[in-house]
């Protein structure tokens, strides 16, 4: 199904189980423990071996030698991969540093070896005994030093319209401030994992993945064989925020151990390896100059932004909400990209928002307090209905003005003292802070197949994967509305790369876009269904579990009594993302408390408002928003990767260094969806959510510190001992 | 150079790192010069037999002594509820019920549970028969990835139970005063139970929702 | 983790006899560093005794008043003695305050005084580190050392001890009790417990090889105000960046303890004379000669805010 024009009136509208804040289906499945994970298939590899990862520990120059006798030789040990005997290998598309290092070392814990054993503790133990003799090089570990050698990426060249230098130069009002936000991760609760079984040729690979097509063909590049001798299953995964999108180490090992020792193998990638070894938010550099006419108008806008990569990357793009969310006429937007030696940067939660809103967020509720207008209005003053680079191509829909409203209006927002560090409440300064969010809209093709059965019931094959977005449900939600059953009638079979190519999870397209592809295959089996039964397609009527069509009645089941029917179809967009500029927009509304005495940082109450067409499930949505605004909070307060800038390398390499919010960091979380579709979108006439939610959150929570104690911190994550110094003392 | 590191690793220092790896340390991540060392022993696996209940049935493994609870259930029960997030104490997913208290299966020897009792999440409730926490965690949707979710409803199960018996916070104001299932109370004693996808909000609903119907 | 054999101890003095006897034997207790640690293979026992199942998991009154705690007390229980609760309030503030429900459910009171730190690259073994490799440097010196110990430091190591209970013990003037491989006992004032990395880092407390520790004993209670403050990034689970242990007295007098600054619980009594002057003027002579580094010298101001939060808070309650 080619989707090129905007939705009219169909099927979905009837709204009779989409739109319903519906449990999930995979609820009682996850919530007893017999949700199965990657690691977990005993039930298809119930003689699987282990394999354990050795970790480089170098962050660039080469192996001299790698002696694995000692481990070979350790009880249990079944095999010793590494590059010197994995045979040829090649490197996925969307991979930037080797799966498998040696001799050369691209950066710290690069896997350098698998060692495969009898159990677990065998294979731990004798990783141990890898023992390697490395070259070090001259390495690039600090994104501040490199910056001045960042080049214009060609990628992501730079934007602009009007005049910003001129423009700039003579506004009324300026502000020019630099942020930094740092290395990231994404940190998932599930380690990434696979389980690799060989079949003669034919590789299967049960594994946790968010985008199944890409890994696959990935797999089978990298491996050099074709790829339909590659499966991938990926049913339950436990988390993903960006850092499974890719093919990673522990599926290309499981791959190689399973070869070399004619077994499956399970490899877990060890948490305390996770950080160096697979990919991360890049940290950036962002200058933000805003020039503004006395009453408020921008004139010019100009986002500069600096990250770094390892050779052959790609930059965090955090300047691209800045072309869209504010209007005016001269703006300019710049990405430089510097080569380090870290650890290979890549997308997670919200890339080029996420980081980007932070620095932009903040810099609007500098300038509006320059300006001494409330920092709502300063955003509302400045919105614009069309894009501002090409104001001949307008939003599909754009409620931001809506969001901000209503926010200010359910927060309390003009309780707020626009004069900084005047609430106090016992030990604590109370500080109140807003920004808006803003997240692109991006489609994707997406396939499934829908099958009916003779009972009635109504299985849904893609290859689209539930991270914890709601999938599984949603995609139900779907076929049921178009099949006209209930929800208990269809089954969602997810994750298997036998299944049609979805859109998979990732940019927060995933929702809208893989429930638009069932959309299309349930078109086609209600064509299919009505031909059998002998009814006009055009005019056959689904629901109740009964077709209808003039004064016909027929039971659904019946179209499937002689064989199982079976269609199946993709949604394709068409130019409208062209025509239209599609995004999401919301408002995010902090409080927090700074402890008067020891600048200790605890938010107290958050809002958040989204405008993102129609929500599928408002249940699993807002779950949605509430676990993006919690990753937020982190990346606000305490998420940063520390570096050692002599040995190249993300220290806090675990759990406990790498601090993420726990419970008690977080407060009731409120969320309103504003009621609206958005036809230009998708027969679905949904949005996406999932990344929306962590886009200005942050910001907010800077923007409310300020507001409590007065201190404007630039540099996250806004931890007490950059504020101690500064805030005001109420013992002297 | 300027970028190069302040503590040099000399040819003698890489010899000391590779002691580290050979004798010492523990790696992931071996460093070690080729020549400097002699293959050391590798001590064979010492196996022990050990019983104990898990769900309420008694099992009996002969495992190697390195053998975790974590990884008794999960690998040779083949009890996957239990999940492995870390490895080591940081995340609670792990989070199991030994002789009544909520302790992490992966810091603990499955030989030092001898004659012990071990609840799991598959102990508490079916798809078709869920335990309470389970049914208010489906309606608050109190999860999303669900792989912390076991850890976290099994500790919820065991916290309610220490508010019960008395057991003070962090954050109880009165350190002899009954604590009762707060919004505070319950965010403080759930945080050894990390959620990356941020279900916080959620799952202290449903908490909230069980424990409301206890009193 | 390298293979180990493992038996459970008689009793205490076998358990020491045996320990001393047996080369690279360890105790295990709770496990919650010890496993840790081996996991990464920072350590390396070939034979694990567990003390389990030695009955040291008993809180009896002492007979001056004070309170004898068994050394396999689990933290939870501790936290939750009602005696604890109410003349030691410091001591379960401090146990509550760290970790997680589910390590304070299994770990023990002597486990928590001998657990080793969390300096990160201690825990990398790739990387420098006097304390897990002699001799090899110490890579937080010039690196990444925000959480760090600014005082009691030396050129050799620049750890903290992480424990919070050993804090309020310190406050407490706990003493320990321990039995030697030949069967005989000593007491031990905790202060003389830990030692100062100096040139030796690796040795980290006074304990000889094969030493148990049975109990830890309380000396009778001080009355006063209790407070413990431990302050860190996020609200619960992590470790401290400062934490400030304090009874204080109706008349502004008490004592100050300090966690997250140093090698070991950080007390200084002389200090505690300047109590009813300021907070600054404590911290002056608590933190005297401190040694921060660029990434954490904010502790030095941040303890002294927080103690002032105390004395606040004390002032407060009283």
């Amino acid at each position: 199904m080619k989707f090129d024009t905007p939705a009219t009136t169909n099927p979905i509208d009837r709204l009779r189980v989409v739109g319903k804040p519906t449990d999930r289906i995979d609820g009682p499945l996850k919530t007893t423990g017999r949700a199965p994970y990657a690691y977990e298939r005993h039930d298809v590899a119930p003689d699987a071996v282990y394999g354990y990862v050795v970790g480089a520990t170098i962050a660039k120059g080469r192996i001299r030698s790698i002696d694995t006798h000692a481990a070979r030789a350790a009880p249990g040990v079944l095999a010793v991969v590494t590059a010197d005997n994995a045979g040829r290998l090649g490197k996925g598309k969307h991979n930037t540093a080797r799966l498998l290092g040696g001799p050369q070392i691209e950066h710290y814990h690069q896997a350098i070896a698998l060692v495969v054993a009898e159990t677990f503790e065998q294979a731990r133990a004798a990783a141990a005994l890898v023992r390697v003799d490395y070259v070090r090089a001259h390495g690039r570990y600090d994104l501040a030093r490199g910056k001045d050698a960042a080049v214009e990426p060609k990628s992501d060249p730079d934007t602009g319209a009007g005049d910003f230098d001129a423009a700039y130069a003579a506004a009324a009002v300026r502000l020019d401030a630099t942020y930094t936000t740092p290395d990231q991760s994404h940190a998932m609760m599930e380690p990434h994992a696979s389980i690799a079984a060989w079949n003669g040729d034919r590789l299967t690979l049960w594994t946790s993945n968010q985008m199944i097509h890409w890994s696959k063909q990935d797999m089978a590049m990298t491996l050099g064989i074709a790829e339909d001798k590659v499966r991938l299953d990926s049913p339950y995964i436990g988390g993903g925020f960006g850092g499974k999108l890719f093919l990673r180490a522990d599926a290309l090992l499981a791959a190689l151990g399973a070869r070399a020792v004619r077994r499956p193998v399970k490899v877990a990638l060890q948490r305390p390896l996770i950080f160096n070894n697979t990919t991360h938010r890049p940290a950036t550099i962002q200058r933000l100059r805003i020039g503004c006419r006395q009453d408020g108008t921008i004139e010019a806008i100009a986002h500069e932004s600096w990250s770094g990569d390892l050779p052959g990357g790609s930059p965090e793009v955090a300047t691209q909400q800045s072309r869209w969310l504010y209007a005016g006429p001269h703006r300019k937007t710049a990405l430089r990209l510097a080569t380090l030696d870290l650890p290979e940067g890549n997308a997670m939660r919200a890339p080029g928002e996420a980081p980007g809103m932070l620095a932009l967020e903040v810099a609007m509720d500098e300038m509006a307090e320059k300006l001494g207008i409330d920092p709502v209005e300063f955003r509302v003053l400045n919105d614009t209905q069309v894009d501002p680079e090409k104001p001949e191509r307008p939003f599909s829909r754009r409620s931001l003005v809506e969001c901000l409203r209503t926010g200010a209006e359910r927060f309390g927002w003009q309780r707020r003292a626009a004069r900084p560090a005047q609430v106090r409440e016992g030990r604590w300064w109370i500080g109140l802070g807003m920004a808006a969010a803003y997240r692109n809209n991006l489609v994707m093709t997406s396939g499934a197949r829908v099958r009916l059965d003779r009972r009635g019931i109504v299985t849904v094959e893609t290859d689209m994967t539930d991270i914890g977005t709601g999938s599984y449900t949603i995609i139900a939600q779907t076929a049921a509305e178009m099949m006209g059953v209930p929800l208990e009638r269809v089954v969602v079979r997810l994750g298997d790369s036998n299944f049609p190519v979805s859109a998979g999870s990732g940019g927060q397209w995933g929702a809208n876009s893989s429930t638009a592809g069932v959309y299309a295959a349930c078109t086609k089996l209600r064509e299919a269904v009505a031909r059998r039964l002998d009814l006009d397609p055009d005019a056959a009527t689904f629901e109740d579990g009964i077709v209808r069509a003039g004064d016909r009645r027929i039971a659904l089941a019946e179209a499937a009594q002689d064989a199982e029917l079976v269609a199946e179809d993709r949604i394709e967009f068409g130019d409208l993302a062209e025509r239209y500029r599609q995004a999401t927009f919301g408002a995010h509304f902090v409080e927090v408390g700074v402890d008067a005495w020891t600048a200790e940082i605890r938010v107290r109450r958050m809002l958040a408002v989204c405008a993102a067409g129609r929500i599928l499930n408002p249940k699993s949505a807002r779950s949605q928003v509430i676990g993006a605004m919690t990753m937020g909070v982190g990346g606000a307060l305490m998420e940063e990767l520390a570096i050692d800038r002599r040995f190249g390398f993300f220290v806090n390499h675990d759990l406990a260094g790498y601090e993420v919010p726990v419970h008690a960091d977080i407060p009731y979380q409120d969320v309103v969806f504003l009621d609206e579709t958005d036809p230009i979108s998708s027969p679905m006439k949904a949005k996406g959510v999932g990344e929306l939610g962590i886009c200005g959150v942050g910001a907010a929570v800077a923007n409310a510190i300020h507001n409590a104690v007065g201190v404007r911190v630039r540099d996250y994550p806004i931890t007490l001992d950059k504020l101690i110094a500064q805030i005001p003392r109420i013992d002297k | 150079m300027p970028d190069e590191p302040a503590v040099k690793f000399t040819r003698r220092e890489m010899l000391i790192a590779g002691a580290v790896s050979v004798t010492a340390s523990g790696l992931p991540c071996a460093v070690a010069a080729a020549d400097a060392l002699s293959t050391p022993a590798t001590p064979a696996p010492v196996n022990a037999e050990v019983t104990f209940r898990v769900n309420g049935r008694d099992r009996t493994l002969t495992l190697d002594t390195r053998t975790t609870l974590l990884d008794a259930l999960r690998e040779h029960l083949q009890l996957t509820g239990t999940k492995k997030g870390c490895d080591h104490g940081q995340c609670g997913a792990c989070t199991v019920i030994a002789d009544g208290r909520r302790i992490n299966a992966c810091l603990s020897l499955a030989v030092m549970h001898q004659g012990g009792s071990i609840t799991t999440i598959e102990g508490l409730g079916t798809p078709d028969a869920l335990h309470r926490m389970q049914r208010a965690f489906v309606e608050r949707d109190g999860y999303q990835c669900g792989y912390c979710t076991p850890g976290q409803i099994c500790s919820a199960v065991a916290v309610l139970d220490e508010i019960d018996a008395g057991i003070p916070s962090h954050v109880s104001a009165d350190l002899s005063a009954a604590p009762q299932p707060t919004p505070d109370e319950l965010r403080e004693r759930m945080s050894g139970n990390l959620c990356r996808c941020g279900a916080y909000s959620n799952i202290l609903e449903a908490i909230t929702d069980v424990a409301k119907e206890r009193t | 983790m390298r293979a180990f054999t493992y038996e459970r101890a008689s009793s205490p003095a076998q358990a020491a006899e045996k320990a001393a006897r047996t080369p690279g034997a360890r105790f295990i207790a709770g496990g919650t560093n010890l496993l840790d640690l081996m996991k990464l293979e920072i350590e390396t026992p070939t034979h694990l005794i567990d003390v389990n199942g030695l009955e040291l998991d008993r809180i009896e009154d002492a007979g001056d008043g004070g309170l004898r705690i068994g050394a396999l007390v689990r933290n939870t229980d501790l936290a939750a003695h009602p005696r604890v609760r109410r003349d030691y309030a410091v001591l379960a503030r401090a146990l509550l305050s760290g970790a997680s429900g589910q390590l304070r459910n299994r770990a023990t009171t002597a486990g928590n005084l001998l657990q080793r730190t969390r300096c990160p690259y201690f825990y990398d073994t790739a990387q420098p580190c006097n304390k897990r490799l002699p001799g090899s440097g110490c890579a937080a010196l010039q690196g990444v050392s925000r959480q760090h110990a600014v005082i009691g430091v030396g050129d050799a190591c620049i750890a903290t001890h992480p424990s919070d209970m050993a804090v309020a013990m310190r406050l407490l003037d706990a003493t320990v009790e321990t039995v030697r491989p030949d069967g005989t006992t000593r007491r031990i004032a905790i202060a003389d417990v830990h030692r100062l990395p100096g040139d030796r880092p690796q040795v980290e407390t006074v304990l000889a090889p094969g030493e148990l520790v049975t109990a830890v004993v309380l000396p009778a209670p001080l009355g006063g105000r209790h407070v413990y403050r431990k302050v860190r990034d996020r609200a619960s689970y992590a470790f401290a960046l400062v934490s400030v242990a304090a009874v204080v007295q109706r008349d502004g007098s008490g004592r100050v303890a300090l966690g997250g600054v140093a090698p070991k619980p950080w007390r200084v009594e002389a200090a505690e004379s300047e109590l009813p002057r300021s907070a600054g003027a404590v911290t002056e002579r608590l933190l005297a000669g401190a040694r921060p580094t660029a990434h954490n010298a904010f502790k030095l101001t941040l303890v002294e805010r927080t103690l002032g939060a105390v004395l606040a808070e004390a002032g407060a309650q009283a």
